[in-house]
């Protein structure tokens, strides 16, 4: 053994690398010859990466903090309630799913029960009125004891089967609350309202915290703030510890784990059990901020979304969790201005091409191809003399207004619409197996024809575009980043 | 002494008998190897030993312990730690931390202290963490520094058989079973880890079961050599005699090649 060489310290140290005899330069400096991407994006994404960690978290905390001081406005509000919801459910599925590697399709049901529980015991429902600091711990407990129960299978079941048990698990506890409003026990005659079925239970009292009512959205918002905040510190804190490691050492080989002193089994539990009291925890704000309960809210759309939220974001990664959950409350929000979401489909769509084209030029380029296209598009359907549609029926937005001029809307918005939706579908599949010259040739036109559905159909439904773009975005980034935007890349085998 | 005695193994999977009636020790300090054909028993050997299956009759004992009806993880923490015959690493775990996740059965911190930050929770961190550098360290240059927050996954093959090694280690065991540490390496890394396997024994004061198929291996590190075919041990002793018997050699080769030797 040659005792010659000093290892790099952990630390300062590791920055120069430090080569004893036997130490491969080659390999020790193989971050240096890494291919660096070129173009103003890669440039924007280098410049964005050299942010340290704590400063993203602090300009995030700081536009949350901000918001609220800002506006009062009661919408906005609510979409900041929302949000930090919706971050709540995404840390505490992060945990069993994005650490522990276990799939639980049952979650929704947790965030249901806490919120169930709540109105059962602030509301008239069974008369029951019980102060916030007494409620809401007892709920968070229970909702961690069935998330207790529900773990119990996942002693012998991983991955699908898993799965298919806690799915049950949802469906089940979404069929008990709407079968619960007549429920006729056997030592009564008459029957008993307790879930209020699919009418939901309204009229819930607000929280009482430290004497002060909750009265509007804002004071929930500084609640599920100063939460996430203590969330945050303390789940980071137990990721890089020992139960996060072993928690991860399940998600990658369990059997090893096993083999290496772990007690699997207790981990699968207690990562279910903090994965369920904070869905809980979440079930009881909502139920208050809302003053009233309805178990439509948690169903698989529900759960669909948390899960986008996290896959979105980077299973595994906390930062990851908050930017899922950011994209998948506020984008659908969003987009309900049909404004808003002109722009933001604009936006994306120079974004998709600057990704695609890396160099100014062949941007450029690309830009003017769209235009002539446009310009192609135009004289066609006109030599065929289709009937267009006055400019002042469809040219609203600012950008619709900018390109009344050069686009061409036909009268028969729907026929015109939906033949353009197939085109555009298969020009898409049919791009990504082309050779790169007919892609060069073909992008604009691609490119036109997004701009023509969205100005000719898509602005018109903003419901359906909503689902759609979100769908689009998730299969896009499930191609090009299938970690997520902050995940990091998984080896499953090598 | 025996630090690791089986007594009278039986295991069948249905209708086959992988292990019958296997009696075997190994006492402390020795290094003791198993070898035998594709396919006779020294992998469910190992599984067995360490409670991945339960065997269908016999004592296992670890120190006068008994092993049977644990699980592996309660296997792992009275003393025997293991590596596997394909590696498996926590593979997109940092290498320090294959290693670090590896003291969980001899730490305490749990979700609240963690979480806290107490400081108690704190300093078995740093030790945690000074333990795994100086396990890393035992491979010599391997696997030390600019490594150590790289993916495991990064790692080569023999890299990763050492980091194995070294995960096995953190443990704290009494007795290291290696299933096959050179497979797959080249001369110069095998030489290395006999010279490992050597040094286990000499420096941390292990007792090692070791199966191997590399003859140079097996005659470089074994005190014993421990013969299998069919589930049944076929020879005993030491490396020139367990070679040399003619049972071995017609599990090998076949009964013709026993015959003319």
């Amino acid at each position: 053994m040659d005792t010659s060489q000093t290892p790099a310290e952990d630390g300062e140290g590791r920055a120069e690398v430090v080569l004893g005899i036997g130490t491969d330069e080659w390999v020790a400096r193989h971050n240096e010859r890494l291919i660096v991407d070129s173009g103003p994006l890669a440039r924007l994404k280098d410049a964005a990466s050299k942010i340290p960690n704590l400063a993203r978290w602090l300009i995030v905390l700081l536009i949350a903090v901000a918001v609220p001081l800002g506006t009062s406005n009661p919408y906005i509000m609510r979409v900041g309630v929302n949000l930090g919801l919706f971050i709540l459910l995404s840390y505490g599925l992060n945990i069993v799913v994005g650490y522990a590697g276990l799939l639980d399709l049952g979650y929704a049901a947790f965030y249901g029960f806490g919120a169930y529980a709540y109105a059962l015991v602030s509301s008239d429902q069974l008369g029951h009125h019980w102060k916030t600091y007494i409620s809401v711990p007892i709920i968070v407990i229970a909702t961690a004891l069935l998330g207790f129960l529900v773990s119990l299978p996942s002693r012998r079941l991983m991955g699908d089967y898993l799965a298919i048990v806690t799915l049950f698990f949802g469906q089940v506890f979404v069929q008990v609350v709407l079968s619960s409003d007549s429920i006729t026990f056997p030592w009564a005659t008459d029957s008993v309202d307790i879930t209020g079925g699919s009418n939901g239970i309204p009229g819930l009292d607000p929280f009482v915290l430290f004497g002060h009512k909750f009265l509007n959205a804002k004071d929930y918002y500084w609640l599920l703030l100063a939460i996430i905040v203590i969330l945050t510190l303390t789940i980071t804190r137990i990721n890089r510890t020992r139960i996060g490691r072993a928690w991860r050492t399940i998600r990658e080989d369990s059997l090893a784990a096993q083999a290496m002193g772990i007690s699997v089994n207790r981990l699968k539990f207690m990562a279910f059990i903090v994965g369920a009291a904070l869905a809980g925890l979440a079930g009881t704000i909502l139920s208050a901020v809302q003053g009233a309960v309805f178990v439509n809210g948690f169903d698989l759309p529900l759960l669909t979304l948390v899960y986008a939220a996290i896959i979105l974001g980077g299973s595994g990664s906390l930062p990851g969790a908050v930017m899922g959950a950011i994209v998948m409350s506020l984008l659908p929000e969003f987009l309900r201005v049909p404004n808003y979401s002109e722009i933001l489909f604009f936006v994306v769509l120079v974004l998709v091409i600057g990704a695609m084209r890396r160099s100014i030029k062949l941007f450029a380029i690309t830009l003017v191809g769209i235009f002539v296209t446009g310009i192609v598009a135009h004289g066609i359907l006109l030599s065929l003399s289709v009937k267009s549609l006055p400019r002042s029926e469809w040219a609203t937005g600012v950008i619709g207004r900018f390109l009344s001029h050069w686009l061409f809307v036909p009268n028969n918005r729907l026929l015109w619409g939906n033949a353009s939706f197939v085109l555009l579908i298969a020009l898409i599949a049919y791009l990504t197996q082309a050779s790169s010259t007919v892609k060069k040739i073909l992008l604009p036109v691609a490119a036109f024809l997004g701009i023509f559905l969205w100005e000719v159909r898509l602005i018109q439904q903003p419901s359906t575009t909503r689902q759609l773009i979100i769908g689009t975005m998730l299969i896009v980034l499930m191609v090009t980043k299938p970690q997520g935007f902050l995940g990091k890349a998984r080896v499953e085998v090598l | 002494m025996a630090m690791l005695e089986l007594e009278s193994i039986r295991i069948s999977f249905g209708a086959l008998t992988t292990l019958d009636d296997l009696s075997l020790h190994v006492n402390k300090g020795e290094i003791v190897s198993v070898i035998g054909p594709n396919g006779a028993g020294k992998t469910t050997l190992f599984n067995v030993i360490t409670g991945v299956y339960k065997p269908d009759s016999g004592s296992i004992t670890l120190d006068g312990q008994n092993l049977v009806g644990k699980d592996p993880a309660k296997v792992t923490r009275s003393g025997i730690a293991r590596t596997f015959q394909n590696v498996r690493l926590f593979l997109n775990m940092s290498v320090i931390e294959n290693v670090m996740a590896a003291t969980f059965g001899h730490t305490h911190a749990g979700l609240l202290s963690s979480a806290l930050g107490l400081p108690r929770s704190r300093r078995e961190e740093a030790d945690v963490r000074e333990q795994a550098e100086e396990l890393l360290r035992f491979f010599g240059t391997r696997l030390t520094g600019y490594r150590w927050e790289e993916p495991a996954y990064s790692l080569s093959y023999a890299n990763r058989r050492r980091l194995e090694i070294a995960r096995a280690l953190a443990t704290k065991p009494k007795v290291l079973l290696l299933d096959e540490p050179a497979a797959g390496m080249n001369p110069k890394e095998t030489h290395e880890i006999t010279e490992v396997v050597e040094r286990l024994r000499s420096e941390k004061g292990l007792t090692i079961l070791i199966i191997e198929h590399d003859m140079h291996v097996v005659e470089g590190v074994s005190d014993r050599v421990v013969a299998l075919d069919h589930g049944v041990k076929i020879a005993e002793g030491d490396f020139e005699s367990v070679a040399t018997h003619p049972a071995v050699i017609e599990a090998y080769l076949g009964r013709k090649a026993a015959e003319t030797k």
